[in-house]
């Protein structure tokens, strides 16, 4: 705990200090704190995942039933491990980063709110007293909303920044609320003295709803996902790679705590977790297929992450109810290690966007093309995250998706009725998920890195500095590492898996993590022939080519000798056929007018996918919520005379009130 | 352990070619035609292998990995397909899943390269490729589900190990629904008639053969190796479920599965000498109606 402790200090110290100092050192205090407070850090989650006590913190706090209550349980040190692995990467990226996009605006403040992001987060994850958690929960949800705003000089900036801070604090409501039921049931918000059984049944449903949408709304579940695809692209990218790395893991990580404070699941919850999964998971990935922001696609995915996430939550779910053990521990295990390998893979994605976007001026996928020559660090790295994050073999999406599938099989293999459907569902989900994610990052990838470039800017970006390809080399070595080594990774998650077996009442999941580890080992057998296998090929080639011709010409065209670079596949075209499909639920709307007659003059063609929770849920409930309040305006008048009045009246009524 | 998978192993990687002569000899048949040679599919590979190469000027190190990581991992999953009753050389609980994404990676790394070019054909092609594929995964992957569910047993070598006669004789129409999704999925996914024309002359209409386009000599000899093996893999499959054969003696087992392997080249040649190819806004209702059937087999199953 003491490292703990440390750790927190030297970040948040490091962000103070860089309001404090001259400009030329701003950055440096920051990062400074951020990577020496992130390895204290990780030194104190490393040693409570190896399943060593750590000793929990207990100091009395004036606030009524607050205490600083800190303790770190294998759970909080896995979600604490994603975020010290990340947020250094982040701030070393982001020193380089700011320094060049500030456009001479003060960058302390961004510092100072990073740091505070990340101390708050890393307090969410420790805390063990209900009141403690929702002051670190708004801490780190209002840190967020400051570097969302960062360029608060451009309109839909701020825009984002508003809409994110109503979506998170609708959804602190639900947290308030459920905690002041908890409590109210349980005689206490300390964690350790909750006990769950005395939580009754009917309570504990709503208690698991209030959580739900509380929790999902920072987790971004569909519907409650409007504002991510709104606050993660206007923030700068090394911020936007902490939010969505991290900051919306807080939502899976509470879920699960609280799931952990709450009598047995019954069926229902387990059922509501992989609907939402399937939901979140396949509309994200829909709309980030229509998106034409790159920022913004990559938002979308991480709602479908997200969606990958709950729906392995909710598979394990199922099996604690259904007495699976196999199935409860694969989805846990999968959903879990999802969470770290999606902090990973979409941290080096948000990464590597920011340097496209820094070095080409723009994220309009229809306006990038050929930076994989001119920035090839950036081209494999992010090839390498988009690979991950569709869940491809030799990667570490894929060892994650592949525990989640294999919780749904295994129930699906002897279960009959819900279970079976909710199982065969979810597979089914999941596989149409991956394929689609195939098809968003191909044509992400493809716009961004492949062919020739499609503006002027981009035909003259270079590649970007060390200090910003650093990270995100880092970031793709985990993935593959923990793509070969998953075995290693799953027996690393073990103690977390042991916690939840236990507070679910499931035998000691030795015998499951073995069964899996197995697997997990044929996987990686054949990773590694893969490996070979794609060697042989090469050098093959190699021997076949050598002396031979290898020559060079300009792509087929069917014969026509002048070719630009506008005639290539943009990624609105290459999305057209399945966003053309599922029009009915993406609503995209095209305008344009089409090229006529043999001498055509102007053409122009724009499409735009607004979101549909937005535009048909949010914004009526706004709207009607508006008028009613308006109804109440009669009450301000702008007269002095008539507020002196209120004020007067107020004070009899109290007055008559006290002395009754 | 046995020799027997490796042996198989190796036998497909030496056979596979031969499928796509069964196909066109077929397809000569019934256009009255002579045809190529039924060993055409080596000749190509001999021909592609003596040749140079020529890259585009546009392309990056980006198309040049797309041939060789296809190739690659091909001939991993094709380790982790059961062939004529023997297990796999690779088998495990949920080998299926490993399989299914060894294709969409080979998939992945052909679209990219294929994007590389900068070249609109090869572009549309790709988007085509992108599309239908992720539309068949889900039907594949619950063809293996309906398969395991049948066999009580999550790995591949066990769901078709544990097929018979006698399963068809008392569980006729689940496997039927399966073996009909699962020809579905092998179509499409190999690119034929009625998703893909592969003998098409228009760049227009066709959606493997524009995404390699660009590709030469040894690069387009290893592509085409990799589709030769794919459909081998995918075919082994569905003669898995449709040709159950047991008699327990290796040669008989493999040797029934050689032939009916061959005969799947035959009904692939039928099929394609019968019909023309649908429209591409089609193909989706095609890739749905598989999923649709093995969602319906993996209900109809009693666990």
């Amino acid at each position: 705990m003491g490292a703990f402790l440390a750790g927190l200090g030297l970040i948040v110290s490091g962000g103070l200090a860089s309001v404090l100092v001259g400009r030329r050192w701003r950055s440096r205090a920051a990062v400074a704190g951020i990577v020496a407070g992130s390895l204290c850090g990780l030194v104190a989650a490393g040693r409570a995942l190896a399943g060593g006590t750590t000793p929990a913190m207990h100091v009395s706090w004036p606030v009524p039933y607050g205490s600083f209550s800190l303790a770190i349980d294998p759970l909080s040190a896995l979600f604490l491990v994603a975020l010290f692995v990340l947020a250094p990467l982040a701030a070393i990226y982001g020193g380089r980063y700011l320094e060049e996009e500030h456009d001479g605006r003060s960058i302390g403040g961004v510092w100072f709110f990073t740091s505070l992001l990340i101390a708050g987060i890393a307090v969410v994850l420790a805390a063990r007293n209900g009141v403690l958690f929702l002051v670190a929960w708004e801490v780190m949800s209002v840190a967020a909303y400051f570097l969302v705003t960062f360029e608060h000089h451009r309109d839909e900036v701020r825009e984002a920044g508003w809409t994110y801070l109503v979506a998170t604090h609708l959804g602190t409501a639900f947290l308030l609320a459920m905690f002041l039921l908890m409590g109210r049931a349980t005689g206490s918000l300390e964690f350790d003295a909750m006990r769950p059984g005395a939580v009754p049944p009917a309570l504990a449903g709503l208690l698991f709803c209030l959580a739900v949408v509380g929790f999902g709304t920072k987790a971004g579940l569909v519907p409650f996902h409007v504002w991510l695809p709104e606050a993660h692209p206007a923030a700068p990218s090394h911020v936007s790679a902490l939010m969505s790395g991290v900051m919306i893991k807080t939502g899976i990580y509470g879920l699960v705590r609280v799931l952990l404070l709450l009598p047995s699941p019954p069926a229902w919850w387990g059922w509501l977790l992989v609907g939402l999964g399937i939901v979140s998971g396949v509309g994200g990935v829909l709309f980030a297929l229509a998106q034409h922001d790159l920022k913004r696609l990559l938002a979308y995915h991480s709602v479908e992450n997200i969606g990958i996430i709950t729906l392995g939550l909710g598979v394990g779910l199922l099996g604690v109810h259904a007495g699976m053990p196999l199935v409860a521990l694969a989805g846990f295990a999968g959903a879990l290690l999802h969470v770290l390998n999606h902090a990973l893979f979409k941290g080096l994605l948000f990464l590597g966007a920011g340097a496209v976007a820094h070095a080409a001026g723009t994220r309009d996928l229809d306006h990038l093309g050929g930076l994989g020559k001119r920035m090839p660090w950036t081209a494999a790295t992010f090839l390498i995250g988009s690979a991950a994050i569709s869940g491809l073999p030799p990667l570490n999406g894929f060892v994650s998706e592949f525990l989640i599938y294999t919780g749904a099989f295994a129930a699906a293999l002897t279960g009959r009725g819900a279970v079976l459907a909710a199982a065969a569902a979810a597979g089914a989900a999941l596989a149409l998920i991956g394929g689609l994610a195939v098809a968003c990052f191909t044509k992400a990838f493809g716009a961004v890195f492949l062919g020739e470039a499609r503006s002027r800017r981009a035909a003259s970006a270079g590649e970007v500095a060390v200090a910003m390809r650093m990270p995100m080399a880092a970031l793709a070595v985990a993935c593959a590492a923990i793509g070969f080594g998953a075995p290693w990774v799953l027996a690393s998650i073990a103690p977390v898996l042991g916690l939840l077996a236990t507070a679910f009442g499931l035998p000691a999941p030795g015998p499951q993590i073995e069964t899996l580890r197995a697997a997990l080992t044929r996987v990686s057998l054949a990773s590694l022939a893969l490996l070979a296998a794609v060697a042989v090929a090469v050098l093959a080639r190699r021997l076949l080519l050598r002396g031979r011709t290898v020559g060079t010409a300009p792509t087929w065209g069917c014969g026509y000798a002048a070719p630009t670079a506008r005639m290539q596949y943009t990624a609105s075209s290459f999305a057209q056929p399945l966003v053309d499909l599922f029009r009915p639920v993406l609503g995209t709307a095209a305008s344009g007018t089409l090229p006529s007659g043999p001498f055509p003059a102007r053409a122009s063609f724009a499409s735009a996918t607004p979101d549909p929770a937005d535009r048909r849920l949010y914004r009526p409930l706004f709207a009607g919520a508006a008028a009613l309040f308006g109804r109440l305006r009669w009450v301000q008048q702008g007269r002095i005379q008539l507020y002196l009045l209120y004020l007067v009246a107020t004070l009899l009524i109290l007055l008559l009130w006290k002395v009754r | 352990m046995s020799w027997a998978p490796f042996v198989r192993y190796v036998l497909a990687v030496a056979l596979a070619p031969l499928l796509g002569g069964v196909i066109g000899k077929t397809k000569a048949f019934f256009a009255g035609r002579e045809g190529a040679p039924l060993l055409q599919g080596y000749f190509d590979l001999a021909k592609l292998l003596r040749k140079g190469t020529v890259y585009s000027t546009t392309t990056s190190w980006v198309f040049r990995a797309g041939p060789v990581v296809t190739v690659g991992a091909v001939a991993v999953a094709l380790a982790l397909v059961p062939m004529g009753g023997a297990p796999a050389p690779l088998a495990f609980p949920g080998d299926f899943l490993l399989l299914a994404y060894l294709l969409a990676l080979a998939r992945f790394v052909t679209i990219i390269a294929a994007l590389d070019t900068g070249s609109a054909f090869e572009g549309m092609g790709a988007s085509r490729e992108a599309q239908f594929s992720a539309l068949a995964e889900p039907g594949l992957v619950l063809c293996f589900l309906a398969l395991a569910r049948n066999a009580g047993d999550l790995s591949l070598s066990a769901s078709l190990g544990a097929l018979s006669f006698a399963a068809w004789r008392s569980h006729a129409a689940v496997l039927a629904l399966v073996a009909a999704a699962l020809f579905i999925v092998f179509l499409a996914e190999n690119s034929r008639v009625p998703v893909d024309d592969p003998t098409t002359h228009l760049e227009l209409t066709m959606i493997h053969e524009v995404m390699v386009l660009d590709h030469a000599g040894p690069d387009l000899a290893l592509i085409e190796a990799a589709s030769w093996l794919k459909m081998w893999v995918l075919g082994a499959l569905v003669v898995g479920v449709v040709v159950p054969v047991r008699t327990g003696a290796a040669v008989i087992d493999g040797g029934v599965f050689v032939v009916a392997m061959l005969l799947l080249g035959v009904a692939v040649g039928v099929v394609e000498s019968a019909m023309a190819r649908l429209r591409l806004l089609r193909v989706p209702q095609l890739l749905v109606a598989s999923g649709v059937l093995a969602a319906l087999a993996t209900a109809l199953i009693s666990g």
